[in-house]
């Protein structure tokens, strides 16, 4: 009587595919919000360079930022975009025709998944060849990680915009949910000098992870498998956040 | 449920036994037994938040049920099997503003099944058939609320479902335009569709085959308009709604009513 009384259909490339298609063009119409996602993360680089104006520091905290300024930029979008499909009706009439919840979600993290790639490449190329940022060894490992980044921003703001009724509260979120995390992450404060508490409550949280996984990959030429844990527990986020999202898709409303 | 036949009185797509939403706390539908009749035009009328919208939920499957139970087109209502079968218009358009009308139809008959060929047949047939035609490359952001009001049928109508629920599709609508999706939904019921069309407007009633009259979460009358007119004789529609309002006793028992033949309240 009550509740998801039937097993979703098994997932759908194609519609998953259909519906990244879908999300990407609703942004190709939107050429000005295309511009800031991909131009802002890069822009805020370029103003860090001018900032810490030391080629030392640059160094060594340009990598953490390259790994947080996706993670928020793709928190809000996805926040947003999956806030207006609830409040528009579009999921409601999604949800009664023969689409699945994974792949609505997929068909997301596709779609931003892709734009992440683009967002990265500019900030990495302009922060390794103009700002003349320096990595020990090749940049695809930072790469890789600041895409995860953006990838787990996204799945965070698909889970918290189940939260939002409104638009105004989804952008009131950004401060809300990525404020406290960008405090404790390690980006301010190294996260061995914080205090027990802030240290455990920066243990649980995501962002702490990236900024992390980016620190370990400058600090060293070669991989370690400390990174490959850091980067564990940033997928693991992802899927948690995924699934927490797909239960917040509810396709019949009590 | 009730001491009703087992709802499948021929030609019934969907037919509901004792059907109860309660919505935090509220009791929005009463234990409410129907039969909606296959290829016709029923009209679900009743004042704003009489339950129409909530029940049209439950046909279309995105809205919970207490108790009771409905069966659409043969199958327990929200089966997935019937996400491609039965067409659903919200009150709201609910389409991608921030897309062409072309690729929120190319979109929508993805998401119905319809690939290559089929897609792009059923995508003329419905253009056609709502009058959208040289609009395809156009966002739908910029269109007319009446122009907006058809793109929302149009993702109804597009997977050619066998039951279209309609929340209040003509409400604000221009008089001629009107006219026009009323002789549709005629020619869509000649076709064999069924269609549920609901409105707060009682003006709309008498082009329906068949009314369900709603008020407070339960049914006041359920026959054809004539029938409805001459078990009240009232001289039209509107009188005959809130004759029939007065005289329904505001808790459970059955309704002492007029001689009423079959379809009428339980």
């Amino acid at each position: 009587m009550n509740g998801e009384r039937y097993a979703s259909r098994e997932f759908s490339p194609v519609l998953a595919g259909a519906t990244a298609r879908r999300v990407l063009t609703q942004l190709r119409h939107d050429p000005r919000t295309i511009a800031m996602m991909v131009a802002v993360p890069a822009v805020l680089m370029i103003l860090l360079r001018y900032v810490v104006a030391n080629a030392a520091v640059l160094n060594r905290v340009a990598p953490e930022y390259i790994g947080v300024f996706p993670f928020v930029i793709m928190f809000i979008v996805a926040a947003i975009t999956t806030q207006r499909e609830r409040a528009r009706g579009t999921l409601e009439r999604l949800m009664a025709m023969p689409l699945g919840k994974l792949d609505l979600l997929a068909g997301y993290g596709i779609a931003f998944g892709l734009m992440a790639c683009v967002q990265v490449t500019l900030v990495l190329v302009i922060s390794l060849t103009w700002l003349g940022v320096t990595v020990p060894g090749s940049a695809v490992p930072m790469a890789v990680v600041a895409v995860l980044d953006a990838v787990l921003g996204m799945a965070c703001g698909l889970f918290a915009s189940a939260f939002a009724r409104t638009e105004f509260q989804a952008v009131q979120f950004m401060p809300a949910f990525v404020l406290p995390q960008a405090l404790l992450c390690g980006l301010v404060v190294p996260r061995d000098h914080m205090t027990a508490v802030l240290r455990w409550l920066s243990d649980v949280l995501p962002l702490s992870y990236a900024v992390d996984a980016m620190q370990r990959i400058t600090g060293s030429a070669s991989w370690t498998s400390a990174a490959s844990g850091d980067v564990a527990v940033i997928l693991a986020f992802t899927v948690a956040a995924l699934v927490g999202g797909a239960l917040t898709l509810r396709r019949r409303t009590r | 449920m009730n001491s009703a036949e087992p709802g499948d009185r021929t030609g019934a797509v969907v037919s509901g036994q004792g059907l109860l939403v309660r919505r935090g706390g509220q009791l929005v539908l009463d234990d409410l037994t129907f039969d909606l009749a296959g290829g016709q035009v029923t009209g679900l009328l009743g004042p704003s938040g009489c339950g129409k919208t909530t029940l049209m939920r439950v046909l279309v499957g995105v809205q919970a049920v207490t108790a009771g139970t409905v069966t659409v087109l043969g199958l327990p209502a929200g089966h997935p099997r019937l996400r491609a079968r039965v067409g659903y218009a919200t009150q709201a358009p609910a389409v991608y503003t921030d897309l062409t009308l072309g690729e929120n139809l190319r979109y929508f008959g993805t998401v119905l099944g319809l690939r290559g060929r089929l897609l792009a047949e059923a995508i003329a047939a419905t253009v056609a058939r709502l009058d959208l035609g040289g609009l395809d490359r156009r966002l739908v952001g910029t269109f007319s609320g009446g122009q907006l009001a058809r793109v929302g049928l149009a993702v109804a109508l597009l997977g050619r479902p066998d039951l279209l629920v309609l929340d209040e599709p003509t409400v604000g609508l221009d008089p001629v335009l009107r006219r026009d999706l009323w002789s549709l939904f005629h020619g869509l019921a000649a076709d064999g569709t069924s269609l549920l069309v609901s409105s707060h407007v009682m003006d709309e009633a008498a082009r329906c085959d068949n009314l369900l009259f709603m008020r407070e979460g339960r049914f006041l009358a359920e026959a054809p308009p004539a029938e409805i007119l001459r078990q009240t004789g009232a001289p039209d529609l509107e009188s005959a709604f809130l004759a029939l309002a007065v005289s329904a006793p505001p808790a459970p028992p059955a309704p002492p009513a007029p001689p009423v033949p079959q379809g009428v309240q339980r």
